[in-house]
């Protein structure tokens, strides 16, 4: 269900999460109580956060999808108004759009292999598929969560890393290209971690969210050890304002990312992804 | 800066104080304004501590004497977020044609006693001597400009570099094309945007005075120039007059003095 | 190209101030082309305003030129810098505003969308083509745009086949003109003595039915008939035929992208005055003291950096990834996303480019049609 689509809602901040030097996680209450018994959102799916007086930007929800009030959204500070959310305290107030977009297939990948491979912040949106994988952990096989960070000291959530390990079936595998003093993740690019993780691509289905060049290379590992193009899923980030697929600045070929991604079938945009200018 | 508010200090050097101007047109907005800020340094509008440290200091015009450079330095080491306004101290402004000039010339020309005056060899603007946080350009900038970086600032978010060309505000506002209609050698496609397209607006050509938009092409705009009766050196003029010291006119700039040579 | 069968009224010339009154009896404002600044505009008439005559409008590549004959005809001529696009997409205005209260409470409200009815007079097929096309943008599917549909519900819209084409039209070749097929209220064919005149929704017959007309002629028929030919006949630019997104997917490293950018001033100009570009930017303008902000949306175009631009990254960069976004999406992708192309052949992108970039041209370089 959604909320207003054309302009935003008020919501509060009820708690902030200093995740590193750059990334917050930001849980948000809507006011109007009545909306917020409605809100649901899939995983994968995206609110347009506004900043009082500076504009709106897309993020992604990283709360788990079965418990949609209160919402948790994490922020890296790279840009404008990002800072400017970053800088926000509890009881600050932000407006809210959403949900938007088309989320990840999770229930397409049922009695399947799932893999999560992300980069850097790009695990975020990538949290509510793996709360729900282990939320109903019988329905999939097994879950390989491979996240690669620049620096060791980048990776935020150890120790929901940690407890996803923990569970059943469930193999975490953490990369970092440079590691620093007690690190015992691998040194090195994510795609360092594909031998360790033994994919059984006949029967996967794989996830993915990062930088693009670390996507690239990924796609190119899973397709060389057999995974079709059609049950690879990434999630793309272009310049979204409107969200409504009618702003124009973020489409991909034919595609608006907004709204007819943010995630995408590897199949449907292999024609166009990795070209100068798209 | 929650409980004290922003300091503001705003400075001049070689330039005709226009921009500061934008300041005071404010009007009511300006009891707004102090509401929320302190201007502690402002020589035009009364407040005079040069020295002082600050949370935003804008400075308007361009680099001239050694004297300027000592004075730029310290207002650098004094301000939180240093915002240059205008052409003279984003680009150089008039003052700097004489990079192009012959200086001694002009010096002795204007001067009754031009051994007294101390020049350095190169105007430049404050870019080219300190790091500067935010570029407001115009000959003379407005008060939608400044009024607009401020309350960005003041909500903690970096203000929006307006970089677009001329073109696209010209045309949200429908005024008609006078390059495509008369033939004006217009500027608006290779000039930022920012002024609300007066000229065109009152079907002039525009001339160039905000400098240069992002990612132009003036070889292509001098050579539809040339095809609108203007000589090279005419072109040239158009690029330089208020910015000479952007490098992206440079291109202009060079074609003009191969032909005044 | 044969007039329907339906056709027999006409409208004298000496009766055309009864169409502007019995719209304005029928509740509307009545916008019409007048000459303003050397460009035919649409402009809202006055109550003792009439329609111009003799205008006419020489377009070339870069190029715009108004002349006055003594000709009595008021649509002589193609085209003016915009159709009706900013009727209906406007180009700049609040989507909504944010309030914020000492506690820090944020409010948020839509402006009023209420819209006067506007009659627009001597619109072209071109345009309704184009209008078309933006109606399925912003309003099919899920979200349709409000600010658009209020303005969309209030226009009535008096359609014109086009009799003199400009030297840049093309409309024949998209399928797009000179003639009207639907989309309109009122259909006009101009005669030197006045207008077979036909309605084309229950509202036009409604005005229709309020006008002195009288029976029309075989030979004013046969005349609609011959302008009608001849207008289409007269076009001598073309784009290539058929869909053209798969060859322009496939020529994009095309060396002609580059040769392109060379004279394009990447100035948005072009994409301005098309009737179907609807990029727009988001921005926010506040008070100085941030109570208040409003929610602004403004036309922007896919030749500005911020087009393209994501925290640090800019993906078009050069003005050949712009311009190739530019018209890969305008005569490519535009068939994926609406089923058809989205340039109506208006040739507005031509005559408006400052250095005078004809995408007749280098479209068929790129795909390989050039003649």
């Amino acid at each position: 269900m959604s909320l207003a689509l054309h302009h935003p809602v008020a919501a509060e901040i009820i708690a902030r999460q200093q995740e590193s030097p750059s990334i917050v996680s930001l849980t948000l209450r809507l006011e109007d109580r009545a909306l917020a018994d409605r809100f649901q959102f899939q995983p994968g799916q995206f609110n347009m956060l506004y900043l009082h007086g500076a504009g709106e930007i897309p993020v992604s929800i990283s709360s788990d999808p079965s418990s949609p009030d209160p919402l948790v959204h994490t922020i890296r500070d790279v840009g404008r108004v990002s800072h400017g959310l970053a800088q926000l305290r509890p009881r600050d107030r932000v407006g809210l759009r959403g949900p938007f977009g088309r989320g990840w297939p999770v229930e397409n990948a049922r009695h399947r292999d799932v893999i999560v491979i992300t980069g850097g912040l790009g695990c975020a949106p990538l949290v509510p598929v793996i709360d729900y994988v282990i939320q109903r952990r019988s329905a999939y096989g097994r879950l390989i969560i491979m996240q690669g960070v620049k620096h060791s000291d980048d990776l935020i959530w150890r120790e929901r890393y940690a407890a996803w390990d923990a569970h059943p079936d469930t193999r975490v595998l953490l990369a970092a290209d440079v590691g620093g003093k007690h690190w015992n993740g691998t040194v090195g690019p994510v795609t360092e971690l594909f031998d360790q993780a033994q994919l059984r691509t006949g029967d996967s289905m794989a996830f993915l969210c990062g930088p693009e060049p670390m996507i690239r290379a990924c796609v190119q590992r899973l397709l060389e050890e057999g995974l079709p193009a059609d049950r690879i899923w990434i999630s793309m980030e272009r310049n979204m304002q409107c969200a409504l697929g009618h702003c124009g600045h973020c489409q991909f070929g034919a595609r608006f990312v907004c709204r007819d991604g943010p995630v995408f079938c590897y199949a449907d945009i292999r024609h166009l992804f990795g070209r100068r200018g798209f | 800066m929650a409980g004290e508010k922003t300091r503001v200090a705003v400075h001049k050097f070689s330039s005709c104080d226009g921009c500061q101007l934008a300041f005071l047109n404010m009007g009511e907005a300006l009891l707004t304004l102090f509401e929320q800020v302190d201007i502690v340094h402002f020589a035009e509008a009364g407040p005079v501590d040069p020295t002082a440290v600050v949370d935003i200091s804008f400075v308007e015009g361009s680099l001239s004497t050694a004297a300027d450079l000592q004075r730029i330095r310290a207002i650098r080491a004094n301000s939180g977020f240093l915002v240059t306004i205008g052409a003279c101290a984003t680009a150089g402004g008039l003052q700097a044609l004489r990079n192009v000039a012959d200086q001694d010339d002009w010096v002795a020309s204007v001067y009754a006693t031009p051994d007294t005056i101390s020049l350095l060899d190169k105007v430049t603007p404050i870019n080219a001597q300190v790091k500067v946080d935010l570029e407001i350009h115009g000959c003379p900038v407005n008060t939608r400009q400044l009024t607009a970086a401020l309350r960005s600032l003041l909500a903690g978010v970096t203000p929006v570099d307006e970089q677009d060309k001329l073109c696209l505000e010209c045309k949200r506002r429908h005024h008609v094309c006078v390059m495509v209609t008369q033939g004006m050698p217009c500027m608006g496609p290779v000039t930022r945007t920012g002024c609300g397209a007066l000229c065109p607006g009152v079907g002039r050509d525009c001339y160039g005075c905000y400098g240069a938009a992002e990612n132009v092409n003036v070889s292509s705009l001098g050579g539809h120039f040339s095809t609108l009766q203007l000589d090279p050196a005419q072109t040239s003029h158009r690029l330089v007059s208020f910015n000479s010291a952007d490098p992206a006119f440079s291109p202009g700039l060079a074609a003009g003095v191969k032909q005044n040579d | 190209m044969e007039a329907p069968r339906s056709v027999n009224s006409f409208l004298p010339r000496k009766a055309l101030d009864a169409l502007l009154s019995a719209l304005r009896d029928g509740g509307y404002d009545c916008a019409a082309p007048v000459v303003r600044d050397g460009a035919v505009v649409y402009t809202r008439l006055q109550a003792q305003d009439r329609l111009p005559h003799g205008i006419s409008i020489q377009q070339a590549p870069g190029r715009y030129r108004v002349g006055f004959t003594d000709s009595p005809r008021n649509f002589s001529w193609a085209n003016g810098p915009q159709a009706l696009k900013p009727f209906v997409f406007t180009a700049h205005e609040t989507l909504w505003s944010a309030r914020r209260d000492p506690d820090g409470n944020l409010c948020f409200t839509e402006p009023d969308r209420n819209v006067d009815p506007v009659a627009i007079i001597g619109v072209r097929s071109c345009d309704l083509a184009a209008l078309a096309l933006q109606d399925r943008h912003f309003l099919d599917g899920a979200c349709a745009d409000p600010h658009y549909q209020a303005r969309r519900a209030s226009l009535f819209l008096v359609a014109v086949n086009c009799s003199h084409p400009s030297d840049t039209c093309f409309c024949v070749s998209t399928g797009d003109g000179p003639a009207a097929s639907d989309g309109y209220d009122l259909l006009l064919d101009e005669l030197d003595d006045g207008f077979v005149i036909q309605a084309g929704s229950p509202e036009g017959q409604k005005i229709l039915d309020r006008l002195p007309v009288v029976s029309t002629t075989d030979r004013q028929l046969q005349d609609i008939n011959r302008q009608n030919r001849h207008a289409a006949e007269c076009q001598t630019r073309r784009l290539p035929p058929g869909n053209l997104e798969p060859a322009l997917f496939a020529n994009l490293d095309h060396p002609h992208w580059q040769t392109v950018a060379e004279r394009c001033l990447s100035c948005g100009n072009c994409t301005s005055v098309c009737p179907t570009c609807f990029c727009y930017r988001e921005l926010d303008q506040g008070t100085l003291d941030s109570d208040h902000s409003e929610h602004i949306r403004e036309w922007d175009s896919c030749f500005t950096q911020g087009h393209s631009y994501i925290h640090g990254v800019t993906i078009r960069a050069g003005t050949d990834l712009r311009y190739r976004q530019w018209l890969a999406h305008k005569l490519g992708s535009w068939h994926s996303q609406y089923g058809r192309s989205g340039c109506v052949g208006c040739g507005r992108c031509i005559s408006w480019c400052p250095v005078g970039i004809d995408l007749t041209e280098e479209v068929a370089t790129i795909v390989g049609a050039a003649s």
